[in-house]
């Protein structure tokens, strides 16, 4: 396994978009093994997207099994995911491990439902809500060229009042 | 730009909203040679204020006579002080605490001075009065840090309530990915 570098804004890479995964194959395994040993010797990521280590394939690591409180579902590996379905909006604190010495406020959905296929190829289908649908929304916007420096809101941001301009 | 070189001012301006202060008064700041750095802007009651760091490219006396036009014809006040500390000093808050009621004097201070007694540091506060002018809605989000527990706060906090004011208070979960 290898600790690979990250890439930090403002690596023009990082907007790139990532492809979809076709061969699952031992290479793919090697990859997914370095691409966790990198999130774990960065500073506590409960997520990390292949594109953030310069390889654009559509692969997403995402890990909160280390909150027991945080309903999750362990560790997951999620290739070619897609969100079918949204519900809900919060605001929440988001960083980067792109991002460094940043954090913002960023709207998300609550509730997501997820379709990615596992390691092997095989097509899982998951529900997901709070910080666990947070963490897959910020990681599959790196696979579309999105850092969440691009969704950040004021803090002042009320979900609900409306703006007067005069 | 690295941080280690560089001394900082806070600049404050103060004045009547309108639209173009921001851009008049960096590019008078730019002319100059001034970085800049953290800056919060928000308006209150009406009135544009910003705070600004602001690299001490020159000496103070000639940034303040660069902005004396502008600072004049926008009515603006203007603060320059020089200031210690500098970028990277972020601390990221652990907890959130939301405060509602109906607007009285002295509910900032009753919740702050429980917080204070709690080791909370606020590293974030904001609050607006809603509602209308017959009845006034305080609105208070503070966050920050504090090694105590959420249910600790609570309970500390649990006496505000038999007066009126809601305060909710909540983990903030940062998340990094
Ligand atoms: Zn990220």
């Amino acid at each position: 396994m290898a600790i690979l570098d990250i890439l930090k804004l403002p690596d023009p890479r990082l907007k790139q978009i990532s492809e979809p995964v076709t061969v699952f194959d031992q290479t793919l395994r090697d990859f997914i093994a370095d691409l966790e040993a990198t999130r774990l010797a960065g500073p506590s990521a409960v997520g990390i997207a292949a594109p953030q280590v310069g390889r654009f394939w559509r692969i997403v690591i995402v890990d909160l099994s280390t909150r027991p409180k945080t309903p999750n579902h362990g560790h997951l590996v999620l290739i070619n995911p897609e969100i079918t379905h949204w519900d809900g909006f919060a605001m929440g604190r988001e960083g980067c491990l792109s991002v460094p010495d940043y954090t913002g406020n960023v709207i998300r959905a609550t509730q997501i439902r997820l379709t990615a296929q596992n390691a092997d190829g095989v097509e899982q289908e998951y529900e997901m809500n709070g910080f666990e649908a947070r963490a897959v929304q910020h990681e599959l916007d790196h696979l579309d060229g999105l850092l969440f420096v691009d969704r950040v809101v004021s803090r002042r941001t009320d979900l609900y009042r409306r703006k007067v301009y005069q | 730009m690295t941080d280690k070189q560089v001394d900082w001012n806070l600049l404050t301006l103060v004045g009547a909203d309108r639209a173009g202060i921001v851009a008049r008064v960096t590019r008078v700041l730019y002319g100059l040679g001034c970085h800049l750095g953290e800056a919060s802007m928000i308006r209150l009651g009406g009135n544009f204020t910003i705070m600004l760091m602001v690299s001490a490219a020159r000496p103070n006396a000639d940034i303040l006579a660069a902005l004396a036009p502008v600072a004049a014809e926008l009515e603006l006040r203007v603060h320059l002080d020089a200031m210690s500390g500098g970028l990277h000093q972020h601390l990221l808050p652990n907890l959130q605490v939301r405060v509602t009621g109906a607007d009285r004097a002295g509910i900032v201070a009753d919740v702050t001075e429980i917080l204070a007694a709690q080791g909370f540091n606020i590293l974030e506060l904001e609050s607006d009065v809603a509602g209308d002018r017959d009845r006034p809605v305080y609105i208070m989000n503070i966050q920050g840090y504090s090694d105590h527990t959420i249910e600790s706060l609570a309970d500390a906090l649990a006496p505000l309530s038999e007066r009126g004011v809601a305060v909710d208070v909540a983990p903030v979960d940062v998340l990094i990915g």
